[in-house]
């Protein structure tokens, strides 16, 4: 099956249970973590995740407040976004 | 990972952070198909056909903007110049009736202005085009989301005096009908107007063009505003190299959603439109650009200069990232709704004449300019003229959208409400071109349109 890849963004402060608190959503809903990366800009702390999403059957609309949910929760910026969307912005 | 995390938090900060959105994504719609003899006949299929492809355009862009976590400020429609498909109609009444039909149809389908109550007349008027212009007044005043414009010239005919004489008597009328002459607001005066372009009010949807097809009009003053903040020390070369690097990917955006969207309701991609739309958001403005550049107050000496940087590098990131650049792709400044323009009018440092000069090096044109209410029709029909010749002898677009305030003067402040912004009344010359004007007629193709 092709692979459906997007990108979660989280903007923020970094704090305890950031990662544990999506990963706990992705896995509900059958959406695979593919790496991990995130570095300090700006004074802000930036986490990308890169997620596979071919496994999951619900509207868009779900998974993005769900992760919405969890951004206020924390104080924190979060979004999730198609791969395609940076690849076109960022490379030739 | 093949992006950077560099990369990623640069696109959420465009979008978080400095108004990064797409600005407008407009369907264009044939509607010759729709031409009938019986009156109602023709409405209905009128209503069905827009209110159709418009919910089909707003459900599909819903989508896509979460799928790529970027707004779609705006969804409209342009429509076939309704001039045309009304020849065998042509009364006031009738005019009137068919824009209700189209105000009610985007209503429907949840679209906020429809575009091209209007017609091509750079040779010369049709009955119907007269008409349609009588009728202008009523249906700017009595409906909400129709938009009106009027292409009277080209490089290639010259320019229809005749109908731009119609026009300060129009627009006068109009601004009595409504409050603070809103109405105007909704009419696009241009001369070689582009038939794809995707902002209104001078959008429509031109005779050479397919049944449908979607255009899109990217953003980016916040953008390329920050951009050109963190590079205070460049010289001009180098900062019209970071410019360009910024216009390049914003335009890279709105081609990706253009293309799938596009693609999604199964109709062709027509154009990016690269100009950099202002909007009345902090930071959204594309004098606060030119005041990052190094200027006081937009308007000084410096800002032609300024311009002319900025949109050659606009214009050269945009046609590297997409081989569909179109539209107007010049930057159509609206003073009420740029903050920065506005604060630059109340400070006294822009005036009407550098706007207008600023149309040599851009499409800046008078956009949304409100003067005096009780300036002379004939005055503001020169006004108007004054900004179309520029761009008939320079073989480009340049348009007016001009609201005379009733019972305003220069200098006072008028609310216009939303999206539209305030506006400062700006100061007009007193001395008259009334007789120049009345001699009428057409300005001839000027000598760089015989090209063969």
């Amino acid at each position: 099956m092709k692979k459906e890849l997007s990108f979660i963004t989280v903007i923020g402060k970094d704090k305890k249970g950031i990662v544990a608190k999506i990963s706990n959503l992705l896995y509900k809903n059958n959406i695979n973590i593919e790496d991990i990366s995130q570095k300090v800009m700006e004074g802000f702390f930036v986490m990308a995740m890169l997620v596979e999403t071919s496994g999951y059957k619900k509207p868009q609309a779900n998974i993005s407040k769900e992760l919405e949910k969890i951004g206020k929760e924390l104080g924190l910026k979060i979004q999730i976004q198609h791969e395609n969307i940076f690849k076109k912005m960022h490379r030739v | 990972m093949a992006i950077t995390v560099e990369e990623i938090f640069e696109t959420a900060s465009m979008i978080l952070y400095q108004n990064l959105d797409i600005r407008t994504t407009t369907l264009g719609i044939n509607l010759k198909d729709c031409v009938h003899s019986n009156f109602k006949t023709f409405k209905k299929k009128i209503y069905d056909k827009v209110a159709g492809e418009g919910t089909r355009l707003i459900r599909e862009a819903k989508k896509l903007e979460l799928k790529y976590g970027i707004p779609i400020v705006n969804k409209r429609i342009a429509v076939t110049p309704v001039s045309l498909i009304m020849e065998a109609h042509a009364t006031k009444v009738k005019f009137l009736e068919m824009a209700k039909v189209l105000d009610r149809a985007a209503q429907k389908a949840g679209i906020d202005f429809i575009g091209g109550f209007g017609g091509l007349c750079q040779k010369g008027l049709s009955k119907s085009d007269q008409v349609l212009i009588e009728s202008l007044p009523q249906v700017l005043s009595r409906t909400k989301r129709v938009c009106g414009f009027l292409n009277v010239g080209s490089t290639t005919s010259g320019m229809n005096l005749d109908a731009i004489n119609l026009l300060g008597p129009m627009l006068k009328s109009t601004a009595r009908k409504t409050k603070n002459a809103v109405g105007c607001a909704k009419f696009v005066v241009l001369v070689n107007a582009p038939e794809d372009n995707p902002f209104m009010a001078g959008s429509f949807h031109g005779v050479g063009e397919p049944d449908m097809v979607l255009n899109v009009g990217i953003s980016g003053p916040g953008v390329v505003r920050s951009v050109v903040e963190k590079n205070q020390d460049c010289d001009l070369t180098q900062l019209s190299e970071v410019i360009k690097r910024t216009v390049f990917k914003i335009t890279r955006a709105g081609e990706l959603i253009g293309r799938e969207l596009a693609k999604n309701l199964k109709i062709p991609f027509g154009i990016v439109d690269i100009s950099l739309a202002s909007t009345t958001a902090e930071g959204d403005s594309v004098a606060k650009v030119l005041e990052a550049f190094g200027i006081e107050s937009v308007g000084a000496h410096g800002t032609t200069l300024a311009v002319a940087l900025l949109m050659d590098a606009v214009k050269k990131g945009g046609a590297m990232a997409s081989a569909n650049v179109g539209g107007l792709s010049g930057t159509f400044i609206p003073i009420s709704e740029d903050k920065g323009m506005i604060e630059a009018v109340k400070r006294g440092s822009l005036s009407l004449d550098k706007l207008e000069s600023l149309t040599g090096v851009c499409s800046v044109g008078l956009d949304m300019v409100a003067i005096p209410g009780n300036t002379p029709e004939s005055t503001i029909n020169a006004i108007i003229a004054d900004e179309l010749a520029i761009g008939i002898i320079n073989n480009k677009t340049t348009a007016a959208r001009i609201l005379p305030i009733p019972g305003k003067k220069a200098g006072d402040k008028v609310d216009l409400g939303g999206l539209l912004g305030t506006a400062i009344v700006m100061p007009i010359n007193k001395y008259s071109a009334e007789k120049f004007m009345l001699r009428g007629g057409r300005l001839p193709a000027p000598i760089t349109s015989l090209r063969n």
